[in-house]
């Protein structure tokens, strides 16, 4: 008893290095994804292009996406545009946005300044379907499989060590089968 | 003149109780009671971006959001626990100020008992090993303190 004592102090000094080390991987301000493995919640809005097309959680299926929630007051999804650009046009990835609580002829004009890496874009003006997925900060990167269901969310910029550490084993998880497999 | 300033200083306690930031938004209640639960709600759920605010303080945008979407569901005549289920089912346990109990916050709602526990336990061993140890020395046998003797007389002749 008197020995296991003597080692006590180096026992919990091990489990608090151990508990820190693992907080060091973690990041508090990202949420857990509370619709995780659960089907894109029902939803019927227009496209931004043309806003006589309704998209409902129908157009999210079929193959493996990213759904990218962006908007025109966001920074960091300027930062991550080019990247987005590579993502579509260079390997392939079907990439949906989101457009989040902003004005059609703002992103319009972004689109055409910058780019269009999206199949399309669901017009999410007052957020609604962005409070339904849990969307809590532009850019958030949704992964969504086949049959609909979401697998995963990146909160932040997606970047090259993003897309090959994070989201690329996920999608091929998810069956994809790029140019990047 | 002195009038003067203690209302002024009442306006400006008044402006100052305002601060809240939902306090800024003209929302309308049919009754007082709902008021007071929108009030209770909005102080126990968390702002998701803003991490240690309830959405009541935040100016967060998103925290705006979900006021407006507490008030549109008082609205809807939900009842509390059905909106903090709506909410968690988007935003996880994450918003609520106080989780539920389960197995991802067991070690939240149990460390407390068991430091509490261990605590006590150590005091009351600690406690009783005093005692042992104080009663030893006293308790000499007779043949130990007749050593005893034996040893400390011999010492004192090393010594002279």
């Amino acid at each position: 008893m008197k020995r296991f004592l003597l080692f006590l102090p180096l026992i919990v000094a091990a489990g608090i290095f151990f508990l820190f080390s693992q907080m060091l991987e973690h990041d508090p301000n990202e949420l857990q994804l509370a619709r995780k493995d659960k089907p894109v919640p029902a939803f019927a809005l227009p496209a931004l292009r043309d806003a006589s097309r309704i998209l409902t959680e129908q157009n999210l299926r079929g193959e493996p996406m990213l759904v990218n929630v962006w908007a025109t007051w966001c920074p960091s999804c300027h930062v991550e545009h080019p990247y987005l650009n590579k993502l579509a046009k260079q390997y392939g990835v079907k990439v949906v946005g989101l457009n989040y609580k902003d004005e059609r002829e703002e992103a319009l004009k972004w689109l055409a300044r910058l780019g269009d890496p999206y199949v399309f874009n669901i017009f999410d003006e007052d957020g609604r379907l962005g409070l339904d997925l849990g969307v809590y900060g532009a850019p958030e990167t949704y992964l969504v499989d086949a049959g609909g269901i979401i697998r995963y969310r990146h909160v932040g910029v997606v970047d090259d060590k993003v897309w090959h550490e994070i989201l690329l084993p996920r999608m091929q998880e998810a069956g994809w089968q790029g140019a990047e497999s | 003149m002195n009038l003067n300033i203690s209302r002024l200083l009442l306006a400006g306690m008044i402006v100052l109780a305002c601060q809240s930031a939902h306090a800024l938004e003209p929302y309308e209640f049919p009754d007082e009671q709902t008021r007071l639960r929108f009030q209770e709600l909005t102080y126990e759920l968390r702002c998701p971006k803003c991490q240690n605010q309830n959405i009541a303080d935040s100016n967060a945008p998103i925290a705006k959001d979900l006021r407006q979407e507490v008030h549109r569901l008082l609205e809807e005549g939900k009842r509390d626990d059905e909106i903090v289920y709506y909410l968690v089912e988007r935003y996880g346990d994450f918003i609520r100020y106080r989780p539920p109990f389960s197995l991802n916050t067991a070690l939240l709602w149990l460390t407390p008992i068991v430091l509490v526990v261990v605590g006590v336990g150590v005091a009351l061993w600690l406690g009783r090993r005093r005692k042992v140890t104080s009663n030893g020395a006293d308790d000499l046998s007779p043949e130990e303190e007749e050593r005893l003797a034996r040893i400390l007389r011999a010492q004192d002749r090393t010594f002279e």
